[in-house]
């Protein structure tokens, strides 16, 4: 079990994992798989603004928040308690590519040399993590959805503005890699 | 406590995401740039998953554990899945991460990814105080 636990997972397994959370949400109180209208929730519990968007009763959809609660717990069981020794295999294409433009492959999820304090203060850190996470939250919001509202529960629950959601995010996903990521490391 | 449940299927869900590298920046890099299968391989485990299950909960009209109809809303299209959703591709390539990657990385005790989390913070709070005047 704790072998189980310590490797990393096929995607085929990861897959069925991930899906069966739509049906198990729903089994268990009606709730819908999302994860970025936690981000609503929390700004108008905290950082509440007259406006009708945060103006509503947050508690009724609190259920979400410990959803998210979990989410970061999962996080420490699953990437530090049990974290995976071997680094992601990763295709070397990507890896290369990616060190022409001096982001050095580590294990562990994310490029040390980009995620640390240092970098964050540098004008490309900016953009990468402060300016992408603003886009994560403004957009998905905007969006009504991330990879999981949109792109798992409303891909499995058949939903064509889902599909068009997820296009969207992956049109731009892929047009940022391949153009924007390399333009913003220059920046260094 | 009733909500104890939704924390337990969130440490699920956050441990699967760590399990099959949904966290990692590297997978994204990979999936975007086509130089790898693994992350479209997940979707096209876990979307399948989703609609065998979805369905027969429909057909068995299997309710809630407390007894109520199981009911799906359905999503109303606007022009914000369209231009919302191309702001966070660009912010999804960049960071590398989804809202729940983020939560699951600062678990794993990422601690940069603090600073990712309270900008996302900040763009939902931004777009909610820009929302009346954007076109949807």
């Amino acid at each position: 079990m704790t072998q189980f636990l310590h490797q990393s997972w096929p995607w085929y397994v990861g897959g069925v994992f991930i899906g069966l959370t739509v049906p198990a949400l729903l089994i268990l109180g009606n709730k819908t798989l999302g994860v970025s209208s936690s981000l609503r929730h929390i700004c108008a519990a905290c950082f509440p603004l007259q406006v009708s968007y945060l103006k509503y009763d947050w508690k009724k959809e609190s259920w979400n928040l410990f959803f998210a609660a979990g989410i970061l717990i999962g996080g420490f069981i699953g990437g530090w308690l049990f974290a995976d020794p071997q680094p992601e295999t990763i295709s070397h294409t990507t890896i290369n590519a990616l060190a022409q433009h001096g982001v050095v492959f580590n294990k562990g999820f994310v490029p040390d040399n980009i995620f640390n304090w240092h970098y964050l203060l540098t004008l490309p850190g900016l953009i990468l993590l402060v300016g992408g996470g603003f886009l994560v939250g403004f957009g998905t919001r905007y969006a009504g959805g991330c990879t999981s509202g949109h792109g798992i529960m409303g891909l499995s629950t058949l939903q064509w503005p889902s599909l068009i959601a997820v296009i969207s995010f992956f049109a731009a996903g892929i047009l940022s890699a391949h153009y924007l990521l390399p333009l913003v490391l220059k920046l260094h | 406590m009733k909500k104890l449940r939704y924390l337990l299927i969130g440490i699920f869900f956050g441990i699967v995401l760590c399990k099959v590298q949904a966290v990692s920046w590297w997978r994204m890099q990979e999936m975007f740039r086509f130089d790898g299968f693994y992350m479209y391989g997940l979707f096209a485990t876990a979307i399948p998953t989703g609609i065998i299950s979805v369905w027969l909960i429909k057909k068995f009209k299997i309710k809630t554990i407390d007894g109520d109809p199981i009911v799906v809303p359905t999503k109303k299209f606007n022009w914000g899945y369209v231009i919302g959703g191309l702001l966070f591709g660009i912010g999804w390539a960049f960071s590398g991460a989804c809202p729940g990657p983020l939560l699951a990385l600062i678990g794993a005790g990422k601690s940069v990814v603090i600073v990712v989390f309270l900008s996302a913070l900040l763009g939902t709070w931004v777009y909610s105080w820009l929302r009346p005047k954007l076109p949807h």
